[in-house]
């Protein structure tokens, strides 16, 4: 669920051996499946829409419906440190579009920044809607955001981490 | 020794109660991390005793510097003496959140100390009837939104046969399920996000005492994505219940069988509207089910299922522990019992608060949550999340109950409220309602799908000053089509902050 700046190789046998596993111990595995290889490989590449269908005894248009349809699931991996700000009301209520306008500017003055965090994908509701401007970093949350505090966020995670190469491999 | 208590809550740790924690235990000091008390503007508040079950007192906004300076004492500024004394807190009346931020949230121990354990131990002592009577007569509703009555739904459900799962032979093992909607993604709420977090125990013996209830045998919590922190620690206490023997083949010793399993939501907002719920826990894409048939006879896997939020389910313990009487004695008309309100937007004490039915907004924005975070004049408060209507400063004196908010065409939806100061733009918030909807439609009904998309441009028109006249009866007339002709509330009910905004703040549309 969180995202981590280094995934492993696509391997159709090694996933094939993890989503057997799924298919054998739920009822209703298609979901689950996408999930699985995205948490493991960061991502669903295409050769798994195949795979998917062919286990779960459905149809690959069944697999790429499912695949397009959740925010979640992506079919390019991730940025390294992926940056998502709340984009729903209870943040708006406390500067939340200002923020979105100041990180976006950020990313475009900072182009290590931006290669980095990945374009803005706004999520609607962090949960933390009391401590607004909400926003993720690398899977963590971080309430009361400002650009100082998720700049800070990035480069701490960039430092234990090692580097801003991870990711896109 | 000293025990020092920290949050462990998502909220919390969002403004640095990780690094506290790790402070204190730096120290060589002993920590307990808890759930969040509430509070949550005081956050990271960490509170000490003398030993694990003594008293407590807390200090506000702890920072790993007021740690490392020793300031933790009564002269600290930041000094809240008992915390439980707090007016907040003496104010409300907890049901439900009576154990959160109170114990680790994930020891079983701590957990019977407080209570836990005692609403199933007396449901297991009676029959399935008389504990869906004592639902019944409780009064519960349902905490979704649409506030559809517990026992009833709870009957319908112990009226039907159990079912193969779809799919398979009619020799197949039969089901029911109790499945527990944790997909809490309006904004403004996220009191069952902390409940999950905080006491997941609750909601797992909620779910045991429905499951003996109706006879179902398996139970499923569909957890939204955004929730990592909640992932986590009711995979923890699931695995936990079943050592326990509070959850598996025989419940506390009993010849009553459930079990639980979690699956996560992947990032869609329609998926909390329940038949699309279904659908995605089924493994596809969240298109809403026409009804009938009613998920209570055919519901996940085609098996009779009950669904119920978070908080619907974790008020039943405290119903069968307490009583029945004393639940149904709280309340107004038939709002009964408490409701967990979360304090959310631009207000300066934001948090929980549980209180019974009846409450009014004003009293909640304005003694409770100390009114704006900016300070400037309060300019609406949405109530009910995106789907919710926003009501103006004018109008914040009407009782937050279901028949009452129903006359002001308002809802309470999960009991969020989202405050806004005077630099609020509402023809702003109209439009994002729309382009909200036009993101998360699931697409299987024209006026959700379409609706929503020509509600954006008509808004944007109508801002831009063409024709304003014809484009607000354009407008109204959309609104009344998604209202009327939508199959669920997605569609439904993303007229209400529009229509509200428009009705009450006609100026910003000029």
């Amino acid at each position: 669920m969180t995202s981590r700046s280094a995934y492993p190789q696509w391997n159709e046998q090694e996933a094939q051996a993890y989503l057997e596993a799924v298919v054998r111990e739920h009822d209703g595995p298609v979901l689950l499946c996408l999930q699985a290889l995205q948490e493991v490989y960061g991502h669903v590449p295409p050769p798994a829409v195949a795979l998917v269908a062919t286990l779960c005894n459905v149809s690959r248009a069944d697999v790429t419906g499912v695949l397009s349809f959740y925010a979640d699931l992506r079919t390019e991996p991730p940025p390294a440190i992926p940056v998502r700000l709340c984009a729903a009301e209870a943040c708006q209520a406390v500067g939340g579009r200002a923020l979105a306008a100041a990180w976006q500017q950020t990313c475009r003055d900072d182009q290590q920044l931006a290669q980095d965090t990945g374009v803005d994908e706004p999520i609607f509701c962090l949960g933390n809607c009391a401590l607004g401007p909400a926003a993720l970093v690398d899977g963590q949350l971080v309430g009361r955001a400002t650009v100082a505090t998720l700049r800070a966020r990035v480069t701490r995670t960039r430092e234990a981490t090692g580097g801003s190469d991870g990711g896109a491999k | 020794m000293t025990v020092w208590f920290v949050p462990k809550d998502a909220a919390a740790k969002s403004v640095g109660a990780d690094e506290v924690a790790a402070a204190l235990l730096a120290r060589g000091d002993e920590v307990v991390r808890t759930g969040s008390r509430g509070l949550l503007w005081l956050e990271p508040l960490v509170e000490s005793a003398e030993d694990r079950q003594g008293s407590r007192i807390g200090w506000a906004n702890v920072t790993v510097d007021d740690i490392a300076a020793g300031l933790l004492d009564e002269r600290h500024s930041a000094y809240l003496g008992d915390v439980a004394a707090m007016e907040f807190l003496t104010r409300q009346q907890r049901w439900i959140y009576e154990r959160v931020g109170i114990i680790d949230p994930v020891d079983p121990a701590d957990y019977e100390r407080h209570g836990g354990l005692q609403g199933l131990r007396a449901a297991l002592e009676r029959s399935p009837a008389e504990v869906l009577d004592a639902v019944k007569e409780s009064g519960l509703r349902g905490r979704g939104g649409a506030g559809f009555p517990a026992g009833i739904k709870w009957q319908t459900v112990a009226d039907q046969a159990p079912e193969p799962l779809r799919g398979q032979s009619a020799r197949s093992s039969r089901h029911k399920y109790i499945c527990v909607n944790a997909d809490e993604g309006d904004s403004g709420t996220f009191a069952d996000r902390m409940l999950m977090e905080g006491d997941p125990f609750s909601l797992l013996e909620g779910m045991a005492i429905a499951a003996y209830a109706v006879g179902a045998d398996r139970g499923m919590i569909y957890l939204r994505s955004e929730y990592p922190d909640a992932w986590e620690t009711l995979g923890t206490a699931v695995r936990v219940a079943r050592e326990q023997g509070w959850l598996g083949q025989s419940i506390l010793g009993s010849d009553f069988g459930f079990d639980v399993e979690v699956r996560l939501g992947a990032g869609s907002y329609v998926c909390g509207e329940e038949t699309a719920m279904l659908e995605s826990l089924e493994g596809r894409r969240g298109m809403v089910r026409a009804k009938p048939p009613l998920p209570a006879i055919k519901g996940l896997f085609g098996v009779p299922t009950v669904i119920n939020n978070v908080l619907t389910i974790a008020s039943v313990p405290a119903i069968m522990a307490r009583g029945a009487d004393a639940y149904a004695a709280l309340g107004s008309e038939r709002s009964r019992g408490t409701q967990v309100f979360q304090l959310a937007g631009n207000i300066a004490r934001g948090g929980i608060v549980e209180m019974a039915f009846g409450v009014s907004a004003r009293e909640l924005v304005e003694d409770f949550g100390g009114g704006t975070l900016s300070g400037r004049p309060l300019k609406a408060v949405q109530l009910g999340g995106p789907l919710g209507a926003y009501l103006p400063a004018d109008h914040l004196d009407v009782p937050m109950a279901y028949e009452a908010l129903a006359e002001v065409g308002a809802m309470l939806g999960h009991g969020g409220l989202v405050v806004f100061d005077d630099s609020v733009d509402m023809a702003e918030q109209a439009r994002f309602a729309m382009a909200f909807c036009a993101e998360e439609s699931c697409g299987k009904c024209t006026p959700c799908r379409i609706g929503a998309v020509r509600g954006v441009e008509v808004i944007d028109r109508l801002r831009g000053g063409d024709d304003a006249e014809a484009q607000t009866l354009l407008l109204r007339d959309l609104c009344d089509v998604m209202k009327q002709g939508s199959l669920c509330a997605m569609g439904g009910l993303t007229p209400n902050p529009v229509l509200s905004a428009l009705d009450h703040f006609a100026e910003d549309f000029r």
